[in-house]
């Protein structure tokens, strides 16, 4: 790839208004992983009025759920997964301070509404090449939920971590622009 | 009559799950970079290029190409003159599951029951079995581990006789295009025609196991099978949905005789680790 930008994670909100819908980045920094199960645990315990277990201001998720890591690796393969499923939980946490989204697939009305309003863009890595994507992975921590493997919730220490911006702040949708050209039905 | 013990069949299936989920088959590596020749995005290229990457890294540290190395989907064909000793069939494969997904650090993704619970069984067992008895004294096993991004974008349609071609045409594509980005593509499709709602489902999901290099032996089917890869590549989703004329990599047909006033289609989606190894014993 070229022209990517270089960006930190968490981000600004500055960093995060700048990303434009296909835009290639390369992320360092530390990201947060975590998919179903996690955002189903994390939005239920908002409902009962608690605490989180992570401060998720400025945060960036990662929908991932990673291949076990062999003794001498960090982690496993660990591509993104679809996004779509974590979108009746993203608004929520949205409000709760996320500031972006990693993964893969198309989003709902209500998530980009919700992106909108708080100036959060959403990020696409590529779906399946969880070998390439593992090598950017310098660390793995489980922050909470470890009794659910490789759907718990962990920092991910990462060194160029490749994505591209699928939808931005202002709701501009690359998957549109992208395939638009190329549409011939 | 050739006895096969049910220890050589857990071993050959734990073998095929770590092969299946690390080393990209011959003939997908070929299809990307046939693909990524005649991309005419920019972007479209860069992502097959990365996934040929990928692959190559995934099997010089034996590692899976993609984390959802899936569930374990297992087509048998059994010999009737087969006798299996010290254990039986459907047990000696979800042992082999079992095995080759902890031995081979591959990612459990089965959850015990699917409503309530939804506990992890932490062995990805156990596997989904499909057993036809055939002639012979051979068993023939090919485990294809098929991931849920994909999977959960797969229809049924149980179309009438009148809908026809085009009917079927609309199911394919209108699949596709909700599918998008969400599927991994560029995908390899299995299409399913025919038969009853499950026999239609087990048409597709054979579709989408088969080899790229592999066409319908009827003429019909064959041509409708390019066909079909001609419409889904006019989408303009292409690699990971960022757009491109490689949508799909394949479409495999597969149908079975039906009901005067049936015509059930069934559509499964590969994403591009469409993975599958093959053994015969």
């Amino acid at each position: 790839m070229s022209n990517e930008k270089r960006i930190t994670a968490p981000f600004s909100r500055e960093t995060a208004a700048d990303l434009k819908a296909g835009d290639r980045v390369l992320i360092s920094g530390t990201i947060i992983a975590a998919r179903d199960a996690a955002h189903k645990r994390l939005v239920e315990t908002l409902d009962k009025g608690e605490g989180l277990p992570v401060n998720l201001e400025g945060q960036v998720v990662y929908y991932v759920g990673p291949s076990p890591a062999k003794p001498d690796q960090v982690i496993g393969a660990a591509g993104p997964t679809t996004s779509g499923r974590m979108d009746s939980y993203t608004p929520r946490l949205i409000e709760h301070g996320l500031r972006g989204m990693i993964g893969k697939g198309y989003r709902s009305d209500e998530v980009v509404k919700a992106m909108k309003s708080h100036g959060v863009p959403y990020l696409a890595a590529v779906g399946g090449a969880g070998a390439l994507i593992a090598r950017s992975v310098r660390s793995y921590t489980v922050l909470a939920y470890g009794e659910l493997g490789p759907e718990a919730v962990a920092a991910m220490e990462v060194e160029d971590f490749p994505a591209i911006v699928v939808i931005d702040a202002e709701g501009n949708n690359y998957y549109e622009q992208g395939q638009a050209p190329y549409r011939a039905l | 009559m050739k006895t096969i013990e049910a220890s050589s069949i857990t071993q050959a299936v734990a073998e095929m799950a770590i092969k299946a989920c690390c080393n990209l088959p011959a003939d997908m590596m070929a299809g990307f970079k046939e693909a990524r020749k005649n991309e005419p995005s920019p972007v479209g290229r860069d992502i097959l290029s990365q996934l040929i990457r990928n692959a190559e890294i995934a099997e010089s540290e034996s590692m899976p190409i993609c984390q959802d190395t899936g569930m374990a989907v297992v087509f048998v064909e059994l010999g009737q003159d087969v006798h299996i000793v010290d254990g039986n069939l459907e047990d000696a494969i979800h042992k082999g599951v079992r095995k080759g997904y902890v031995d081979g650090y591959l990612r459990k993704s089965m959850v015990a029951e699917p409503l309530f619970e939804r506990t992890n069984t932490q062995n990805n067992s156990p596997a989904i079995i499909h057993v036809r008895i055939v002639p012979g004294d051979a068993v023939r096993i090919r485990l294809a581990p098929k991931g849920a991004g994909s999977e959960n974008k797969s229809v049924l349609k149980m179309l009438v006789p009148a809908d026809g071609i085009d009917g079927v045409r609309k199911v394919v594509l209108d699949c596709v295009q909700a599918a998008g980005p969400n599927s991994c593509p560029p995908m390899v499709i299995g299409v399913g025609i025919g038969g009853t709602m499950e026999m239609a489902a087990l048409c597709a999901k054979r579709a989408a196991a088969r080899d790229l290099n592999s066409v319908n032996p009827d003429p019909r089917y064959a041509t409708f099978e390019k066909e079909l890869l001609e419409m889904v590549n006019k989408t303009g989703v292409g690699p990971q949905g960022l757009g491109g004329l490689c949508t799909a990599l394949k479409v495999n047909v597969e149908w079975y005789p039906t009901h005067i006033a049936s015509l059930p289609v069934a559509v499964n989606i590969n994403c591009h680790a469409a993975r599958h190894a093959e053994a015969v014993l």
